[in-house]
């Protein structure tokens, strides 16, 4: 086991802060996901909403997305 | 570029050589100039719109022309979808020169980005979404302790029916997330939106470069693969241009409906 993970750490170039950038997207991706979803839902069951949901919605995407961006913004913030 | 081998775009795309007054502490770059360009086409049509509603509304010129309906729609957007519909017509007209402002001079900056021989959007280094951002902080608390004095901060930190054991608690996060993350998530929202479809465009058309001109083969085929991508891009980027305006326009609006409301 630890061969393996010492032969990987040899052979593997790059930064591992990509791979963390890939694994905070998924939260965000996941919620962007759920608020739209659920917005879709909400104005087949009552079309007439529909302008004040996607309201709600854009605010509820920009929330979700802050994270994903935030995690984009932070190795300028706390370096390499 | 330099011959035999591709080369990824980095974050130095964001820091290009100065153009004027270079050592001094007045240094201007491209993205500078850019603000600058900006700055002046919308203070120049801007006021060229107000000037035409002045002049139809002394006239009683009720059918507009066609430039100025190009400003009814556009500055009625603002006014009508984003002030009156959260904060109703007295205190959406009150805050609508800081909305509009804020609206035009975010998509005006964002739109850059896909102008050609521009390139870059004038919102893609920090300080500009910065200075929106402080405006927008400025006036919701400003809005609250107008409305509400100093209560306005209680309700804020300390919301009426929470147990009081987890008053600290809620304290903590209500500070942090009101005062602290507001102001910061709008900046940086905006700007790491232009930098990552900055970085995506560069990186779609240099690959394209590099596959047409130096690649061999099937590579070449590639090429044709990452300019439409580059292309689709480029379109997304104007909507991205466009729902970055209107939604930095619309938290600034819920933060203000937000200090506004009375508690609860």
């Amino acid at each position: 086991m630890h061969l393996v993970a010492a032969a990987a750490a040899a052979t593997t170039t790059g930064s591992l802060g990509n791979v963390g950038y890939g694994l905070a997207a998924i939260g965000a991706g996941i919620g962007i996901g759920l608020v739209v979803s659920k917005t879709i839902e909400s104005i087949a069951r009552q079309p007439e909403l529909a302008s004040r949901l996607q309201v709600t919605m854009w605010i509820g995407i920009a929330f979700t997305e802050a994270l994903a961006l935030i995690a984009l913004a932070t190795p300028f913030i706390f370096g390499a | 570029m330099p011959a035999g081998g591709f080369e990824p775009p980095s974050i130095d795309e964001f820091y290009p050589e100065a153009v004027l007054f270079a050592g001094t502490p007045y240094e201007m770059n491209r993205i500078m100039l850019i603000r600058i360009l900006v700055i002046t086409l919308l203070v120049g049509l801007l006021w060229a719109w107000s000037n035409t509603f002045a002049k139809s509304y002394k006239n009683k010129q009720y059918v507009p022309s066609r430039f100025q309906l190009m400003g009814e729609i556009s500055v009625g957007f603002v006014r009508k979808s984003i002030a009156h519909d959260q904060l109703g017509e007295k205190d959406g007209d009150r805050f609508l020169p800081l909305l509009t402002t804020i609206f035009f001079m975010v998509l005006g900056m964002n739109i850059t980005g896909i102008i050609p021989s521009l390139n870059i959007a004038g919102t893609s280094t920090i300080g500009l979404p910065l200075v929106l951002a402080l405006g927008a902080y400025v006036t919701f608390i400003y809005a609250g302790i107008k409305k509400h004095g100093v209560k306005f901060f209680k309700t804020a930190l300390l919301p009426s029916g929470v147990p009081s054991v987890f008053l600290p608690l809620v304290f903590l996060i209500e500070l942090l997330s009101t005062f602290i993350l507001r102001p910061v998530t709008l900046a940086l929202r905006l700007t790491m939106n232009m930098v990552a479809g900055h970085l995506l465009l560069v990186l779609c058309f240099s690959a394209t470069q590099f596959f047409f001109f130096e690649g061999q083969g099937f590579l070449k085929v590639m090429g044709a693969g990452t300019f439409t991508f580059g292309f689709v891009f480029t379109l997304f980027e104007i909507l991205v241009a466009f729902l970055q305006a209107y939604v930095f326009t619309l938290l600034t609006t819920v933060y203000i409906q937000l200090a506004l409301a009375d508690d609860h």
